[in-house]
């Protein structure tokens, strides 16, 4: 007679937190979180203990404090008796004037300069791929001093503008490129310009919906709607009439020569046109690499099946093509927008002002607060990496593939 | 009836017709530059256009490099020179500065009578990697490999021979310990012996042991101080260091950011995310200006050090990401055939996941390679002396006041050199993989 018994249950051994897997992983991490915060409380009291031998505090008020500086290029109103904190606001827009300006470049350069790169035509693809890698394998330093070289070098002065000088102002007498700048066309916004304003952000609204509308009828009843010029004409037509109507709230300011500078207009700095154009061509080449290899990754069948459905070639491109390419595209997009805007911290070797120069520069040498500037100057370039980084993903949902 | 039927045909040839050529339209050159030039309206519109833009770089360049000196001390000489050989105002290089101040674009103020060290240390680099890059060479060479860092640190810094040695002995006792303590106490013993063994040594024993050797025998090559590290030298020294040492750093987070294990994960998530959400010149900064208050009151440190440490935890976060793509990309079979084979974790990750994950992942490696060594430029910011920081010493001499672009020809190139390479061999390597799988 054979009886089954359980077989002995051994007590907990001090071992099984090592041996046993069920408990290793929480031994691990009891570890590895008491290191962890041995680790932080070393490192808190190293910083509390450097802070009192220098009689220093941890303290944000010198953010109120005044700045005392000058910035030259600004966006939002600013002058020297305000204080650090609304410098550092000045320097937060530049950057952001810039990553925006550079983001949008570059895309467009990099779509054309990939598309362009699996041309068929020889010269057209070679002179694309001297470009990327020229741009890819240089480092962005080294192409935002040369093109800030090329800007201040290679451009006429003010003074060759005046009469009898060797340079001449583009566009007839509204665009001068001097070696302090471009001097643009400042628009003046006179009274009813705000309705104008809203004119046109409604008719572009009106565009989209109207184009939502054509694709609704296409998909529903297989009728075509003309897409691209009504929605152009509904985007454009109300702005010119109610331009008119108002009785053209909107003028401009041209840049005149006087003096040894140009007055009036809006100059544009070298500083911020070296940053934006090397930033642009720069990530520019990078976005066309990955736009080429977006649109290699959908396989030849694809064009193929629906050139036999008999959708002719722009189409095949809007509807086949691009939906499928751009899957494969925007992740490593989202990476480059990243990537263009933290180099735009670059600008510290041109001396545009963006928030490096003005809260982790200016600011930390005029009050000795490093500590603080250095975290508030990295916790913002982490705020906006999440923050683009989370909106472009919102945007890569909406065009994954869905599986149902 | 085949002879009736070939008697009624009037004609028949019984010779073949020599081939004749294609119309001239359909062959050769012509057919080349018809099918691809000139295609189409827009196509030909793109080819004239791209070569006007070749046409217009060409004039421009070529006189400029054509007319240029190559051998004066100052611009002015140049200038001088040029008027006299092609005539004033003709666009002409000048690089002469580049004969006049290439030592110090690839050296920095490395002492002048030691150059060759630098580049000694380069070729010992290049011996050392050359048998991990190419599989065909011998094996032997590895024991060189895991040598080399000793040997350039010495041939770059100098001192005294015993402190590297002795560092070196210290990992000798690590694996020791590995050994004896695997032999006698099991395994997890002997990996916590093998760390705390040559951490004891290096603390307690190296230094005495080095002092006394270094008394008794004073063999050595003179020190140079990191200060006067610069130009290329500096950029390949910080950029190789960053990435030797970003590699096994990078793997481990990735597998951090992998894992099952609560706290490492998260711990993981953050490092890097906090990493790459912020500029390089940020934490440049953050390491010249406060890293002083992280550590223990009175230390300080080699600046061209902390820019290693931070190069290398930068690159780190990127290398994760990179790495984790090639993880997340591996079929989840892979994982659970290395479970049901019976090994543990860190023998499944090293035989069976990592080999195939790091395959998938060596273009976005080398990118970051690749990047990193191009992000090398920006120590000039922290008064650092890499070729771009020289060529804005070099412009504020009076001799050299006002020249631009051969200087940013001459960088350019190189770094392009270097790059360019890197992102060859990342081809080479991945067709190789590739057709070792078919």
């Amino acid at each position: 007679m054979s009886t089954i018994t359980d077989p002995p249950k051994p007590g907990f051994r001090l071992s099984q937190l090592i041996y046993d897997t069920r408990y290793r992983s929480l031994t691990i991490q009891t570890v590895a979180l008491i290191l962890l915060v041995l680790a932080f409380s070393w490192l808190i009291s190293n910083t509390i203990q450097n802070l009192e031998a220098l009689g220093k505090d941890f303290d944000f008020g010198f953010l109120s404090s005044r700045a005392g500086y000058d910035i030259n290029q600004m966006l939002i109103p600013y002058d020297n008796s305000m204080s650090h904190g609304r410098a550092a606001l000045v320097g937060i827009a530049n950057t952001l004037l810039v990553a925006f300006l550079g983001c949008v470049t570059a895309t467009v350069i990099g779509v054309l300069v990939g598309v362009l790169r699996l041309s068929k035509n020889w010269i057209v693809s070679r002179l694309m791929a001297v470009y990327v890698e020229a741009f890819r394998n240089v480092p962005l330093l080294l192409w935002i001093v040369l093109i800030f070289a090329l800007l201040t070098e290679s451009t006429p002065q003010p003074r060759d503008f005046r009469e009898g000088g060797d340079a001449s102002m583009l566009f007839s007498e509204s665009v001068a490129i001097t070696n302090r700048g471009v001097f643009i066309p400042n628009p003046i916004w006179g009274p009813n310009s705000g309705i104008l304003i809203a004119v046109f952000i409604a008719s572009i609204i009106g565009a989209i919906l109207y184009r939502r509308y054509a694709k609704k009828v296409l998909f529903d009843t297989g009728r075509l709607l003309p897409m691209t010029w009504p929605a152009l004409a509904i985007a454009i037509i109300p702005t010119f009439l109610f331009y008119f109507i108002l009785g053209r709230p909107v003028s401009l300011e041209y840049p005149v020569l006087g003096g040894f500078n140009f007055q009036g207009g809006l100059q544009l700095r070298n500083s911020l046109i070296a940053l934006w154009v090397a930033l642009s061509l720069y990530t520019g080449a990078f976005i066309a690499e990955i736009v080429r290899a977006g649109i290699l990754s959908v396989s030849k069948g694809q064009t193929e099946a629906s050139f036999a459905l008999g959708l002719r070639p722009n189409r095949t491109m809007n509807l086949v093509i691009l939906p499928q390419a751009l899957r494969v595209i925007i992740p490593p997009l989202i990476s480059q927008f990243l990537n263009l805007t933290k180099n735009s911290s670059l600008a510290i070797a041109v001396g545009y002002m963006d928030v490096r120069a003005t809260l982790g520069g200016i600011t930390i040498n005029q009050t000795g607060r490093e500590l603080e500037g250095m975290l508030l100057l990295g916790m913002f370039y982490l705020a906006l990496s999440l923050i683009i980084s989370s909106l472009m993903n919102v945007y890569n949902n909406s065009k994954k593939l869905k599986e149902r | 009836m085949s002879d009736t039927n070939a008697q009624s045909v009037g004609f028949v040839r019984d010779k073949m017709l020599p081939e004749s050529a294609p119309p001239t339209l359909e062959r050769g050159v012509v057919k080349w530059i018809r099918e691809n030039l000139f295609s189409s309206v827009l196509n030909s519109v793109l080819t004239l256009g791209s070569i006007y833009v070749i046409y217009w770089i060409v004039a421009h360049l070529y006189p400029w490099l054509a007319n240029s000196v190559w051998s004066a001390s100052s611009l002015n000489e140049c200038r001088e020179i040029r008027d006299a050989t092609v005539g004033p105002g003709v666009p002409s290089a000048c690089f002469a500065v580049i004969t006049d101040r290439w030592e110090q674009l690839l050296f920095g103020f490395y002492p002048n009578d030691a150059y060759w060290r630098p580049v000694m240390a380069l070729v010992a680099f290049l011996v050392a990697i050359a048998p991990v890059l190419f599989v065909s060479l011998p094996r032997k060479l590895l024991w060189f490999s895991a040598a080399s860092p000793f040997v350039m640190f010495s041939l770059l810094w100098g001192g005294s021979i015993w402190g590297p040695i002795t560092v070196a002995v210290g990992f000798g006792v690590g694996y020791a310990a590995f050994v004896l303590l695997g032999r006698v106490a099991g395994a997890l013993v002997s990996v916590l012996g093998s760390i705390i063994a040559p951490v004891l040594f290096w603390m307690f024993l190296a230094g005495p042991i080095a002092g006394a050797l270094t008394a008794v025998a004073p063999i050595g090559l003179p020190f140079v101080e990191s200060r006067s590290f610069g130009g290329f030298t500096l950029s390949v020294i910080i950029g190789v260091s960053g990435i030797v040492l970003s590699m096994p750093l990078g793997i481990l987070l990735a597998l951090g950011r992998q894992s099952d294990l609560f706290i490492i994960n998260k711990v993981s998530v953050a490092f890097i995310e906090v990493i790459r959400g912020v500029p390089l010149i940020v934490w440049l900064f953050t390491a010249q200006l406060i890293l002083g208050y992280f550590l223990p009151p009175g230390t300080t440190f080699d600046l061209t050090l902390r820019v290693i440490i931070m190069v290398t935890l930068f690159s780190s976060a990127y290398i994760a990401e990179v790495v984790r793509g090639g993880l997340a990309a591996l079929p989840k079979g892979q994982y659970e055939g290395a479970d049901s084979l019976g090994l543990d974790y860190w023998q499944s990750m090293r035989l069976i996941i990592l080999p195939q994950a790091l395959k998938i992942s060596i273009p976005g490696i080398v990118n970051t390679f690749i990047g990193l060594f191009k992000d090398t430029t920006l120590v000039v910011f922290i008064g650092l002396f890499d070729p771009i920081g020289l060529s804005n010493a070099i412009r504020a001499s009076t001799d050299w006041n006002g020249i631009y672009w051969e200087l940013f020809v001459f960088i350019g190139l190189l770094f392009f050199i270097f790059c360019y390479s890197m992102g060859r061999y990342s081809l080479f390597l991945e067709r190789k993989l590739q057709r070792e799988n078919r």
